[in-house]
């Protein structure tokens, strides 16, 4: 088995935030749709404001589509968001789903998507065109596979440093190993 | 691998799976020679409806086209009766079939070297047989932790079925 090893290691076609040479490097695995990873979101953006430029930051996409019937199509619309908007309003995309995840069941539709796409400077109908021809299906795929084949076995999962982190990702617990890692 | 004070001895790869038909659904039986042919994921779990069996066979359920590609069929095996397992399957959109080691409780589990006596429920283990019935892979995971599908994917690429590469991994 892969033991927990990132599988690939983190590549330029990753959604990255913070600096290449950062010492630590945390990958996240993640469901739009997921209520955990919703939990996560904010602790996250304390640990990058807490962990400065010592942190970058990598989100892969881990739809589990039949357990949360919108996560397939958030995935793609926030890589439909990366491919026309660029990175900075990928993360944008990125933020506002998870923000908006538990406003109710229409947000997390097409047409919710697509709004929120409009909110972060792409097009709704662009988005609802790539949606609709499933255009980022594959990249949302290749994603989930490396997650399947690094030992990802639900979501979030977390990788410190490329190694898989079982802890608790609570914002102290987190924090402190993150803080070691950087060491 | 395992919790302290209890050791599991699941058949190792190389020996032929034992025969066994279960109740499918409370009126349809599946014989594991049925499969015969075909490389089989043999998932035995604690319970429906527990947590971590659920996250773990929603990854399974995910990977469907994935057993697919290697000609593969994916089969949960719990002591649940046949009409928990209708209802777990339904709840969770659940696409493979659940088996029911119901009656004589855990005779089958028993038998693979995987069943829990003072729980009086399976451990969380995998075996991955050739298509011919011989176990080329066996894992039994901590009950609490999900074993995930890397170790149930790299046993069926070692078999040689799959028609092409895996995404996302050199061939």
């Amino acid at each position: 088995m892969s033991g927990g090893r990132l599988t690939p290691p983190v590549h330029p076609e990753d959604h990255v935030q913070g600096a290449a040479h950062a010492p630590v490097t945390l990958v996240e695995y993640g469901d739009y749709e997921c209520p955990h990873c919703g939990r996560a979101y904010p602790i996250i953006k304390r640990v990058q404001e807490r962990m400065g430029s010592r942190l970058r930051f990598v989100f892969r996409n881990f739809p589990l589509a039949e357990a949360h019937p919108h996560a397939e199509h958030a995935a793609e619309a926030a890589e439909s968001v990366a491919k026309h908007g660029g990175p900075e309003a990928y993360w944008v995309m990125h933020d506002l789903i998870f923000e908006h995840q538990q406003d109710g069941p229409a947000t997390l539709g097409d047409s919710g998507l697509a709004r929120l796409a409009g909110m972060a400077g792409v097009p709704a109908e662009t988005v609802l065109a790539d949606l609709k021809a499933a255009e980022f299906k594959d990249r949302v795929r290749d994603d989930f596979m490396s997650g399947v084949l690094s030992g990802v076995n639900g979501t979030p999962t977390f990788f410190i440093n490329g190694t898989r982190f079982d802890g608790s990702w609570d914002e102290e617990p987190l924090m402190a190993a993150l803080t070691a890692a950087a060491k | 691998m395992n919790q302290i004070g209890h050791t599991a001895h699941p058949l190792p790869a190389g020996t032929p799976a034992p025969a066994f038909t279960l109740h499918a659904t409370p009126d349809q039986t599946l014989s594991l020679e049925e499969l015969r042919g075909h490389p089989v994921v043999l998932v035995f779990y604690p319970a429906d409806w527990s947590a971590v069996c659920g996250d773990q066979l929603t990854l399974y359920n995910e990977l469907r086209s994935e057993f697919h590609r290697y000609a593969a069929e994916i089969v949960g095996i719990s002591v649940d009766g046949a009409w928990c397992h209708v209802a777990f399957r339904e709840a969770r959109h659940l696409h493979f079939t659940l088996l029911s080691d119901f009656e004589p409780k855990g005779e089958v589990a028993r038998r693979y070297g995987v069943y829990r006596d003072q729980e009086g429920t399976t451990e969380r283990a995998l075996f991955v047989l050739d298509a011919e019935g011989i176990i080329r892979w066996s894992y039994v995971s901590p009950v609490g932790v999900n074993p995930g599908a890397d170790g149930i994917l790299e046993a069926l690429e070692r078999l040689g079925h799959a028609p092409a590469p895996a995404a996302g991994r050199a061939p």
